[in-house]
């Protein structure tokens, strides 16, 4: 058989999208999206050392729509993929692999992140009381 | 009977030539990040970070220095583990092997720049 008719493994494009699927690839989404959220947290700090002209600046950044949602897509991103990553350090003891218990370990994953979330806002909204 | 070699054997480095060393740096650093992400993530509600002066104070208090410069150096060796394998999975040739340097140097320098921002408030710079 020629190369270019070996039969080919499943197309993403016409895979049904499953939750085992998608909160795999969204787990390396996250991950790529908080390596370039390292870049706002390294401005963030280098702005505080600078002085108060260069924290003035940064607040104004970070404070805008466009920064403020970032923060928060980051912060999703960040609870998200620490959930996941706890999920995926419990597979790797060798448990949790049967269908029902991965679907289950997968929608735990999805309402911690949601719930890590919203309390992180409600604190950082509330002033940290 | 095995066709691999002794020698492989004793190194245990396997087909793809580099053993485990990947895979085990990443679950150790995972779990240093699920500490330090935690704290961090605690830290900041507190925070009231419109103030430079008093976020200044924070960052400069001995434990916290120490704690962020640990969250910047994890988190970067962390996510350049990771970035490093999307690159592999999803590139080739010259561009994989471009993309790989960037990768490892960027992470770099964003750790060094970090921890010296860390370092200059600690010491009051």
């Amino acid at each position: 058989m020629a190369a270019n008719q070996r039969p080919l493994s499943p197309h993403l494009q016409v895979y049904r999208p499953q939750i085992t699927s998608v909160l795999s690839i969204l787990h390396r989404i996250t991950g790529v999206i908080m390596s370039a959220g390292i870049v706002a947290l390294i401005y963030w700090l280098l702005a505080l050392a600078g002085g108060d002209a260069s924290y003035a600046t940064a607040l104004e950044v970070l404070g805008s729509i466009p920064g403020k949602l970032l923060l928060f897509g980051w912060s999703l991103a960040f609870f998200y993929h620490l959930s996941n990553g706890v999920r995926h350090l419990f597979w790797d003891t060798g448990r949790g692999f049967e269908l029902p218990q991965v679907y289950r370990s997968g929608w735990a994953a999805i309402g911690m992140a949601t719930l890590l979330t919203i309390v992180f806002w409600a604190a950082v909204l509330s002033g940290g009381q | 009977m095995s066709l691999r070699s002794p020698l492989a054997r004793v190194l245990g480095l396997g087909a793809a030539g580099d053993g485990t060393g990947h895979w085990w740096a990443q679950r150790i650093t995972a779990v240093a990040m699920l500490i330090l992400g935690v704290w961090f993530a605690a830290s900041l509600p507190g925070l009231d970070l419109t103030d430079r002066g008093a976020v200044a104070s924070w960052v400069a208090a001995p434990m916290n220095s120490v704690l962020l410069i640990l969250l910047i150096a994890v988190g970067a060796y962390h996510s350049q583990l990771g970035t490093r394998v999307v690159i592999e999975d999803y590139s080739r040739g010259w561009a994989k092997v471009a993309g790989l340097v960037a990768v490892q140097f960027i992470h770099v320098v964003l750790a060094g720049a970090g921890i010296l921002a860390v370092l200059r408030i600690g010491t009051g710079g």
